[in-house]
């Protein structure tokens, strides 16, 4: 029994049972098949995280931040003057996360590249793009920095999804997609 | 032998029992108990501020009630009950005397001193950081003492075990090599020793940083090595919970493993490659290349996992050759149909293998995908997850066992044996719930952590598709089911530990605890190899195919999403 010494003392001589044998190989073998989707995907799936990163002290990141805001600002939204940010397509687009606003709007074209750069300016954050669900950790001091293509066109948020103090909750961002004209 | 006379041999099981040991495994289970009903408390708490129709605390004490049900739980309840597990499986299983009975209630002391600490920090509302406490969010320095002080009381319990199973090597207590259940326990406590030691490494310096003595800390580093304390803790969950599924089909059934050596090469593998799952929590972070990702999220290539899926199908392939040698042969399914589902030890452990092998197994591969992690990370899916393994897995195989270490170790009768009937199927379903619908409400993207998913007050607005406030409707209500569960089980405990009737010669002879067919005369038999399996053949394959079916369809989701690279 399993709460006794083995019987038999030499039970590493013992036999295996035939289901045992079948059912190890095909899990081991599954486990190669699931490895191994890992690394197709890099090769052929279009939805692969980015290795592009930098540190980045909180403050260079709002200066590159807010020069991209003074240049392609478009207009401003709701009483708190959100800025509404129109970077070009292809282009470089950086999103804030910071107690507890995701800063600013961007508004992107559908079917266009962007580089998105990624950063908090204080504690962890979580960038949840809803409701396409993409989900990314947003650390302070890295900058991380990710190519992504809209496929579709409407009204996205930018939920927080890591918890940051009390105003957590409230912390919603949103990025405008918007087809080509 | 010198301290021969502080032994009683089991009328039952026929092992001696160390007064220490036994002493040391009640108090570490009451405790543990205990921190069960606290953090069970919070957790519906939690559920039901979730729920948006009842939204039952306000922002700061749902996070408090969050950081407080994590800890309690995930590591006070489970760890102490983990200590008693080691005991028993060392100084009882191998009938030999506790090592050092004077450091184990040392250790025990500490334990329950950094728990305290840690509740009073957390419920003084200073320290609402989450169970992961990721800096630079700051919590007080005595919240990252009292779990430094706990995890150092766990690691003194851990020597003692080590030094238990020496002594009980040197004065001979057992013949050959030690029991299976004895091996898990040590795989249990190897594991637990890395995980302390990561714990210290990450700890510690927060705990300097918290007071002012270091001024910064690197939050992706302090992510890497905090995870090799979070995520390896929940691996001596797994280590643990399958030693007692094992020790609870042996116990009731008389089962033995189908061959001693593919289930402990299996424990080895958890030792070798658990601890890589760190990578798990970092798959969407800045910074970390993609193939120190693959090989460490696949645990090498999912060398852990197939430890898992070897237990998955041993387990149940032990009980079923049990049952056929008590003559329960016909068909595939005779001997699960027959079996005692009557028994609370024996149904919570079949609902903790089910669970945790179809929920928490297959949705913690998807989840610890590269790719995959995408579409999840930090949505309730992740919660979903791990309620799967801990609640439904761990906690569940705990609750089992304790129906055999009331009668065996208290030597009480357990009261309200109508209620212990159920008590598992009832707790069972709502951690099912739990696990499910958080899971469900994940793939709809909803946020964990995360006190208002309507976002009433925030600046901008977004609503989550209606499925979602319907699954955590359903969340709440299998809350409330599990914390009935969860109710009927410390009543039914503490009922019998403290005015239960003693289990004199007369209830061991009607009411026997240890199964007719197990004990001594069981292992007189043959190899278990002479009969075919067809009923654990049949579920294995339900299962494979469930797992890869899964598997697929998450990828195609993710190919669904907006292209990155």
């Amino acid at each position: 029994m399993a709460i006794t010494p083995p019987e038999n003392r030499l039970w590493w001589n013992e036999p295996l049972h035939r289901m045992e044998i079948v059912w190890i190989t095909i899990a081991f073998l599954w486990g190669v098949v699931m490895f191994l989707t890992m690394v197709y995907w890099h090769i052929a799936g279009q939805q692969n995280l980015s290795n592009e990163a930098y540190r980045v002290k909180p403050d260079a990141f709002a200066a590159k931040a807010e020069a991209m805001v003074a240049r392609y600002k478009v207009r401003e939204e709701g009483d708190s003057k959100i800025p509404v940010v129109r970077p070009p397509a292809g282009g470089d687009a950086y999103l804030i996360a910071r107690l507890w606003e995701w800063w600013p709007i961007l508004e992107l074209e559908k079917g266009q590249s962007y580089r998105l750069h990624l950063s908090s300016m204080d504690w962890l954050h979580g960038f949840s793009l809803q409701p396409t669900n993409i989900n990314i950790q947003v650390h302070p001091n890295y900058e991380m920095v990710l190519t992504v293509t809209p496929t579709q066109s409407g009204e996205f948020a930018v939920v927080c999804n890591e918890f940051c103090g009390i105003g957590h909750h409230n912390m919603l961002g949103r990025i405008y997609v918007v087809d080509r004209k | 032998m010198a301290n021969a006379a502080a032994f009683r041999v089991c009328p039952e099981t026929g092992l001696k029992v160390c007064h220490h040991a036994e002493i040391l495994i009640k108090a570490n289970a009451v405790v543990a108990v205990v921190f069960l009903a606290i953090g069970g408390l919070f957790g519906l708490l939690v559920a039901l501020t979730r729920w948006p129709a009842v939204h039952i605390l306000p922002a700061d004490l749902f996070y408090l009630a969050l950081t407080a049900h994590g800890a309690d739980v995930l590591l006070f309840w489970i760890i102490f009950f983990e200590i008693a597990v080691l005991y028993f499986a060392s100084a009882v299983l191998l009938n030999s005397r506790l090592a050092a009975p004077k450091w184990a209630w040392f250790a025990f002391a500490l334990m329950l001193v950094g728990a305290l600490m840690a509740n009073v920090a957390v419920l003084q509302g200073e320290s609402s950081v989450m169970f992961t406490s990721y800096v630079p969010m700051k919590a007080a320095p005595h919240f990252y003492l009292g779990l430094i002080v706990f995890a150092v009381g766990a690691l003194i319990a851990c020597f003692v075990f080590f030094g238990t199973l020496v002594i009980a090597r040197q004065e001979r207590t057992y013949e050959g090599s030690i029991p299976l259940v004895t091996f898990g326990a040590v795989t249990a406590a190897v594991i637990a020793v890395y995980t302390i030691a990561s714990g210290a490494i990450i700890l510690i310096p927060t705990f300097l940083w918290s007071v002012g003595i270091i001024p910064h800390l690197d939050s992706i580093m302090y992510k890497v090595v905090w995870w090799g304390m979070g995520h390896s803790s929940q691996q001596i969950n797994v280590s643990a919970h399958v030693a007692v599924w094992y020790a609870i089909a042996a116990m009731v059934l008389g089962a033995k493993p189908l061959s001693e050596k593919v289930s402990r090469t299996a424990f080895l593998l958890y030792i070798a490659f658990l601890q890589l799952a760190s990578a798990h929590h970092l798959l969407v972070d800045p910074g970390i290349s993609s193939s120190w990702k693959v090989f460490n999220t696949s645990y090498a290539i999912y060398l852990a996992v197939l430890g898992s899926m070897i237990h998955g199908m041993s387990v149940p392939g032990a009980i079923e050759a049990a049952q056929r040698r008590r003559g329960l042969t016909q068909g595939a399914f005779d001997w699960l149909r027959r079996a005692p589902w009557g028994n609370p030890a024996f149904s919570g452990m079949v609902l903790s293998v089910i669970m945790f092998g179809f929920l928490g197994g297959i949705s913690g591969v998807v989840l610890g995908t590269e790719q995959l992690n995408l579409i999840m990370h930090n949505t309730l899916y992740v919660p979903g997850h791990f309620h799967a393994t801990v609640v439904a897995g761990t906690t569940l195989a705990f609750m089992a066992i304790t129906y055999l270490v009331v009668p065996l170790i208290f030597r009480k009768e357990i009261m309200f044996p109508g209620m212990a009937r159920w008590q598992p199927y009832l707790f069972g379903l709502g951690a099912m719930g739990i696990s499910f619908f958080m899971m469900g409400a994940g793939t709809l993207g909803v946020s964990r952590r995360h006190w208002d998913m309507t976002f009433a007050d925030a600046v901008l607005k977004f609503e989550y598709p209606p499925a979602a406030f319907l699954m955590m409707g359903l969340n709440g209500i299998s809350a409330l089911l599990a914390t009935l569960g969860g109710i009927m089980f410390i009543v039914i405990v503490v009922g019998s530990v403290f005015f239960g009737k003693p289990r004199d010669e007369a209830a061991i002879k009607r009411n026997p605890v240890i199964g007719p067919s197990g004990g001594a005369a069981v292992s007189q038999y043959g190899g278990e190899a002479t009969f075919n399996l067809p009923g654990t053949t049949i579920l294995v394959a339900v299962f494979f195919v469930s797992f890869v079916l899964y598997y697929f369809i998450n990828w195609k989701y993710l190919s669904e999403v907006w292209p990155l690279r």
